[in-house]
């Protein structure tokens, strides 16, 4: 069957439309350029409400397996992929790609120019953009909050150990729980929106977790994070970090078409090393904003200079617009979260924690 | 601040370290004349591009010894010492003059990765000692010094056992061993092979994928990788052997991160500053994984990876070497963004060897540890089994016929992926495909789906929709013609009925995500066309020679680059056609514009359609390029230089004879047979022996001398459809002369002769041979005077090569070939003559030969070729009509016999050691007088001489050569290595330099 990828600028595409295509599906259009990973990016939460364009033309060739999703479900609303595999082969797999997205009832095309639709979205920004089998279609307003849809119920708790971090969950993927587990640690995670229902006891450090949309969605909840995160080393990560920005008086601004790979260059500015990073933003610190707040820049991206990074001038608070939790994509800043245990442990030498 | 810097070659090309070399050496040359450095080349290899003072200041076509390079360092005293680009030669030479004290005792710095790391990659067992440092797995192994300790390691860890020796290329004397019998001549022979003694006896871990990492690491310690490959042939298979496709296909991210993250921690650890190469062995059954070996250079795998991401390995490594940074560095391909980046790609390339058995039917054709293609192809295409299939159409062989699939599924041969081609048109299963080959089934998946549409093609109407599914999965017209029973043209006709065209898509590095202004382009069924013809007027297509293989090999890459650079020098647009990656015609800043693909009629056509071109070149790129020229012409596309009625006038004997006759030219009587009965009965009209050489094929493939009718019915035997007319004449005993020249239909222009030391009848691409030739003057006018009537009499415009026999009196011609040969980098560089250049302006600028001054030549060059007996040890590399040698040297003195003292330097003065030779001919020359069995075990031997062709004379050579000696089969060739000794001592002589007559190029 014939369907159609709409772009908001009058752009059409058409492909080979999967089974699950009743109702037309409009999400904001993204392109992804990393080789492997399409599992992780499709369950990663960060990716709520957004059609994905895989760049590399071949897709799920080693199927789908029970270790690699960032979360329980598919959280893209679309796919678009220019060829996906029929059979897998991989010793993991339980489940063939295609066989995957029509149980979840998520809605692909193939057969479809991606490196055309790329361009369209470089060239034309943020796009929002419809999956229908009609040529026509009414395209509506963008949709806020993403992060109000992905972020857990309750209050959960993972691991046991003596130190104690706690997570604020905009949307947070399974390996960055991973990266903090293990190093004698318990995680709390903490919806962003449940800050009140916790009673901070005994707690050593704060992580904030990736998320989808827009960092100013935290807005309400921005005076609770930051009596938290004044008191304890904290990380942020992706959405994580630009919540902090914003919570010490940075802004946060849209890029043209986001960053969204597994080949982002970034330059420490501390040691003067450049190193690869996995990628997942629509949103930047404005670098301009940072003057006059206790923010400085400790990272930025080699290609286009955006704020990769940061430090507070007095707290111990380290963030990272990027993923050095990786999946997908490199580990090469892996050694941030060593930095933010280093951290821990020389607040907890002090002896300044609650 | 400008530096004078040394850059080492990697030498003529052997089986193991090939063009890609001089892609890489050439980046290298640039880059650093880029940063203003003066550049000082040594490199025996007439061959290639970066021989030519376009790329590098001073070249030395010197030996790539201690002595000799020493020597040259003594002369130039350059600042710096560039090692890294020249293969495993230049990173061998390096070291030894490191160890030797001649860096330091002249102040020569090393750049880029120092002595030391090199040591720590290459020695097997500082490797080792690292990895365990670094707890990164490798197979279980010992590093071993002799045949006992082989066995009983063997024993310990169980056999199939990997035999690695220490220090050389393209994994020469190493192998896979099942028993203790062939243990313990492997082990020998790979003792041998090691210039420090030391093998590594692996276990084997055959059936694992084959991962590699091409890393690039600067002084800052910032570590990218450019691109991975994943090899389809398992472990098992040597890498340059196996077909491999980039990026990897089947591995999860985890798994993809996994090595990626192994690859960076030891590329750290070595402190690489370039470029570094990983292999890695992943299970198919687990996370387990283990590191094969690193090669800390560029090399066969950085070539590719640069071509098949787009990003200048070899160049950048040159800039890092020098100090910079890779975030200081641009990247070239998108102008904007920086080197510090990992390409992203939205296509999918392979890779596929080119082998040597076509020439070789006798070799054993099974693929190990020890390479053994001679070249390779890669192809671009969105779709991976279009990819696969553009690459064989790429290998510019027949389609082999299988017979018995067996045979090449359980000991892999070249012919394994056409085995399992041929399983699936069968009907067996893809399950059992895989459980016989461990290759991935996802290969065999795809491979299965080029066979399900190829019998749809052979059993469905061929309707639009079949079509377009054809061209999307890589089908050529010709191939859809074959299978539907119907002629190319009317697939075409079809194809333009339905509006099925090619679209054209870019490499950018990138995936789109940035604009990128980039001229390296590929064509694909899939998808809308993203690719504007080029704006300019004046367009030139040229076509390139496809993979190194024996008989074309880089010296017709020199051709095409040295046309492209006059065709810009000259105004035009210039447009390249090449699916060679080791080469540097299709390095995307060679032409204006680089097509990746095939080189087919239905490639060029819509090539020419699509771009408009003014003129397309098939004069250089061999005989795949004038192969093609016909077909062109006939297509109606314009074709530069002479029509194929021309050519036709002088490749078929009968029409060229018999024009011969008319200019009273004498040539070897001969005649043209269509058929066998034909040559039978023809063959009767002479006296044997004859030659007999079939038509339209490369270096003198089937050609061969017969000496009594038996011989003759075994060779036509051997000949195809299409190597008819053959061709017989008597063979005639005498000296073969060459020249190289360029007509503009009236007025010829001759740099100089070549003659060669060798009787005729041995090929001219495996004899040596002398430039200028020095000849009584007679037989030189006799010569000039035949090439000049020939221009005349066929107005012929153009380069063009002949060749002579000189008997007595006399001078016959042999043949004519209409077109750049082997040869023209060499008589270009001593003569100083740009002949290619004066081609193209003949052709498109009228250019009068008579302004031409004649140069004057001051040296004289001797020509070698290079056997890869180290590849191939079971081939007797007897001398004759069929060529068998892979590259070609040339070393330059005052005299032939300096010049001949250069090209033996590595071998003994055997009037101090007799015994290093065994001389199995009669000559006053004393070898050893140890039964000859006895003789091959001792430590000196290194020369053995014999020139029988008795079986037993056969066995010799071959023992020899499994023992990595220098075998003499040729009396003349011997008695030059004789002579030579006198002259031994010879300093080292510089190329000369053009006069820059004519249009000096860009």
């Amino acid at each position: 069957m014939k369907g159609y990828l709409c772009l908001q600028d009058g752009k059409t595409f058409q492909g080979d439309a999967s089974q699950n295509w009743e109702q037309p599906v409009q999400g904001e259009i993204v392109f992804f350029t990393g080789m492997t990973g399409y599992q992780e990016v499709l369950t990663d939460p960060s990716y709520k409400d957004q059609i994905v364009v895989f760049t590399y033309p071949l897709i799920g060739n080693y199927g789908i397996n029970e270790v690699d999703g960032e979360s329980q479900e598919i959280q893209v609303s679309g796919v678009v992929m220019f060829h996906c595999s029929e059979s897998t082969s991989h010793y993991l797999a339980t489940s063939s790609l295609k066989d995957y997205l029509n149980q979840h009832e998520v809605p692909f095309i193939t057969g479809i120019d991606t490196r055309e639709i790329t361009k369209a979205i470089r060239a034309g920004g943020s796009h929002q953009a419809i999956l229908s089998s009609q040529k026509e279609n009414e395209i509506l307003p963008s949709e806020s909050g993403q992060m109000h849809k992905v972020e857990g119920q309750e209050i959960e708790s993972y691991g046991t150990g003596d130190l104690h971090i706690v997570l604020i969950d905009f949307g947070w993927k399974k390996s960055i729980l991973h990266a903090l587990l293990g190093n004698n640690t318990k995680v709390t995670v903490i919806p962003f929106t449940k800050l009140n229902e916790f009673q901070a006891k005994n707690v050593h450090a704060v992580v904030l977790s990736n998320g989808p949309g827009d960092p100013t969605d935290a807005e309400p909840y921005l005076p609770q994070i930051k009596k938290l995160i004044d008191k304890h080393p904290t990380f942020g990560i992706c959405m994580g970090h630009q919540v902090i920005a914003l919570a010490y008086g940075a802004e946060t601004e849209k890029l043209p078409f986001g960053h969204r790979g597994a080949n982002h260059p970034v330059k420490d500015v501390e040691t003067g090393k450049v190193f690869m990073s996995s990628q997942n933003h629509n949103y930047v610190v404005k670098s301009s904003s940072l003057e006059g707040t206790p923010l400085a820049m400790r990272f930025y991206n080699v290609n286009d200079g955006t704020v990769e990074g940061l430090t507070h001038k007095e707290h111990a608070i380290l963030t990272a617009q990027f993923h050095p939790e990786a999946h997908p994509g490199p580990a090469d800043a892996e050694w941030l979260f060593d930095d933010f245990f280093k951290m821990i442990q020389s607040k907890k030498e002090e002896g300044v924690y609650v | 601040m400008s530096k004078k810097i040394l850059v080492i070659g990697s030498g003529p090309i052997v089986i193991g370290q090939a063009a890609e070399f001089d892609y890489s050496g050439t980046q290298g040359c640039l880059a650093l004349r880029e940063e203003g450095h003066h550049v000082v080349l040594v490199n025996p290899n007439p061959a290639t591009i970066m021989t030519d003072h376009t790329i590098a200041d001073e070249v030395y076509s010197e030996p790539l010894t201690l002595e000799s390079v020493t020597a040259i360092i003594n002369k130039e005293r350059p600042d710096g010492l560039l090692a890294g680009l020249g293969g495993q030669t230049a990173l061998n030479l390096a070291v030894e003059l490191e160890r030797a004290g001649v860096l330091k005792q002249y102040e020569v710095e090393l750049l880029g990765t120092t002595v030391d790391s090199i040591q720590k990659g290459e020695d097997r067992q500082l490797f080792r000692e690292l990895m365990d440092e670094l707890g990164e797995p490798v197979p279980e192994s010992e590093v071993i010094t002799t045949v006992d300790s082989a066995v009983s390691f063997a024993k310990k860890v169980g056999f199939p056992v990997i035999s690695r020796p220490a220090y050389t290329l393209g994994g020469r004397g190493g192998g896979i061993a099942h028993n203790e019998s062939d243990l313990k001549e492997l082990t020998e022979n790979g003792l041998k092979a090691s210039p420090i003694q030391q093998v590594i006896m692996e276990k084997s871990i055959a059936g694992f994928k084959e991962i590699e990492y091409e890393i690039m690491r600067d002084q800052n310690g910032t570590c990218i990788s450019v691109c991975n490959m994943e090899n389809v042939d398992p472990v098992g298979v040597h890498t340059g052997d196996s077909i491999v496709v980039a990026p990897s296909q089947t591995l999860t991210d985890s798994e993809y991160q996994m090595l990626r993250s192994a690859s960076f921690k030891i590329v750290s650890a070595l402190e690489v500053i370039g470029g570094c190469n990983v292999q890695l062995a992943l299970d198919p059954d687990s996370q387990q994984y283990y590191v094969i070996e690193v090669n800390p250079r560029v090399s066969r795998s950085s070539a590719l990876a640069s071509k098949a991401t787009g990003y200048p390995i070899a160049k950048m490594a040159t800039k890092i070497a020098l100090g910079y940074s890779l975030d200081e560095l641009l990247n070239p391909l998108t102008g904007h963004t920086y080197a510090s980046f990992e390409p992203a790609l939205d296509y999918v390339v392979v890779k596929f060897p080119r082998w040597p058995f076509d020439k070789f039917p006798e070799a054993d054709r099974t693929l190990g540890t020890k390479m053994k293609a001679t070249g390779e192809v890669m192809a671009i295409d969105r779709m991976l089994e279009a990819a696969f299939q553009k690459a064989i159409q790429c290998l510019d062989t027949k389609q082999p016929v299988i017979n018995d699939i067996e045979e090449h599924l359980l000991k892999p041969t070249d012919l394994r992926f056409f085995a399992i081609m041929e399983a699936f048109r069968r009907g067996y299963t893809l399950e059992w495909l895989h459980e016989q080959t461990k290759v991935d089934e996802f290969f065999l998946q795809a491979i299965k789906q080029i066979i399900d549409i190829e019998q749809s093609l052979q059993t469905e109407c061929l309707n639009e929709e079949l079509l377009k599914r054809a061209k999307w999965f890589g089908f050529s017209d010709l191939q859809i013609a074959k299978l539907s029973g119907k002629p190319e043209s009317e697939v075409k006709e079809w194809r333009d009925e339905y509006d099925v065209k090619p679209n054209f898509k870019v490499v950018d590095t990138c995936a789109a995500e940035f604009e990128a202004e980039t001229n390296y382009v590929y064509r694909t069924y899939t998808g809308i066309n993203e690719v504007a013809p080029l704006k300019e007027n004046k367009k030139a297509l040229i076509i390139g020679s496809g993979p190194i293989r024996i008989g074309q090999g880089v010296e017709f890459d020199y051709s095409a680059v040295k046309a492209i650079e006059s065709l810009k020098a000259l105004g035009w647009t210039t447009i390249m056609l090449n699916n060679n990656p080791e080469t540097v015609s299709t390095d995307y800043e060679t032409a204006d514009r680089l097509y990746f693909e095939p080189i087919t009629k239905e490639v060029i056509e819509d090539i020419v359609t699509h771009e408009s071109v003014d003129l397309v070149f098939t004069a250089f790129g061999g005989q795949t390029a004038i192969n093609m020229a016909e077909k062109l012409e006939q297509a109606g596309l314009p074709i530069a230089g002479v029509s194929s009625d021309v050519l036709d006038a002088l490749e078929d004997r009968d029409r060229f004879y018999g024009s011969l006759d008319a200019l009273h030219i004498p040539h070897v009587a001969g005649q043209t047979c269509v058929s066998e009965q034909e040559a039978l009965k023809v063959a009767d009209q002479y006296e044997y022996p004859l030659l007999c050489r079939p038509s339209y094929v490369i270096g003198g493939q089937g050609m061969v001398k017969v000496n009594n009718k038996a011989e003759l019915l075994q060779a036509l035997e051997g000949m195809e459809d299409h190597h008819y007319p053959v061709i017989l004449d008597p063979f005639v005993v005498g000296k073969e002369i060459e020249v190289d020249l360029v007509g503009d239909g009236e007025n010829v222009f001759i740099p100089g002769l070549m003659e060669h030391i060798e009787p005729a009848g041995v090929h001219s691409g495996d004899s040596m041979s002398v430039f200028p030739a020095q000849l009584p003057s007679d037989i030189e006018a006799k010569v000039k005077q035949y090439s000049s009537q020939i221009v005349q009499n066929f107005n012929y415009k153009g380069i063009m090569n002949i060749q002579f026999l000189w008997k007595g009196e006399d001078v016959y011609v042999l043949e004519v070939n209409p077109r750049a040969s082997r040869t023209v980098p060499i008589v270009s560089k001593v003569s100083t003559s740009a002949l290619v250049d004066l081609a193209v302006q003949v052709v498109t600028e009228g250019l009068d030969l008579k302004e031409i001054e004649q140069p004057v030549i001051e040296q004289v060059a001797v020509k070698y070729p290079l056997f890869s007996s180290h590849a191939l040890p079971e081939l007797d590399q007897t001398l004759g009509a069929n060529m068998k040698s892979t590259g070609e040297g040339m070393c330059i003195g005052n005299t032939v016999g300096e010049a001949l003292a250069k090209v033996f330097s590595h071998l003994p003065d055997l009037n101090e050691e007799p015994e290093a030779a065994f001389i199995d001919i009669e000559s006053d020359t004393k070898g050893s007088t140890l039964p000859f069995k006895e003789w091959v075990q001792t430590k000196e031997a290194s020369v053995y001489v014999n020139d029988q062709k008795t079986p037993e004379a056969k066995e010799k050579r071959v023992q020899a050569l499994k023992y990595g000696m220098t075998v003499f089969s040729e009396k003349t060739t011997f008695q030059a290595y004789v002579d030579s000794i006198a002259y031994k001592k010879a300093s080292p002589v510089v190329l000369p330099k053009p006069n820059l007559q004519g249009v000096e190029s860009v």
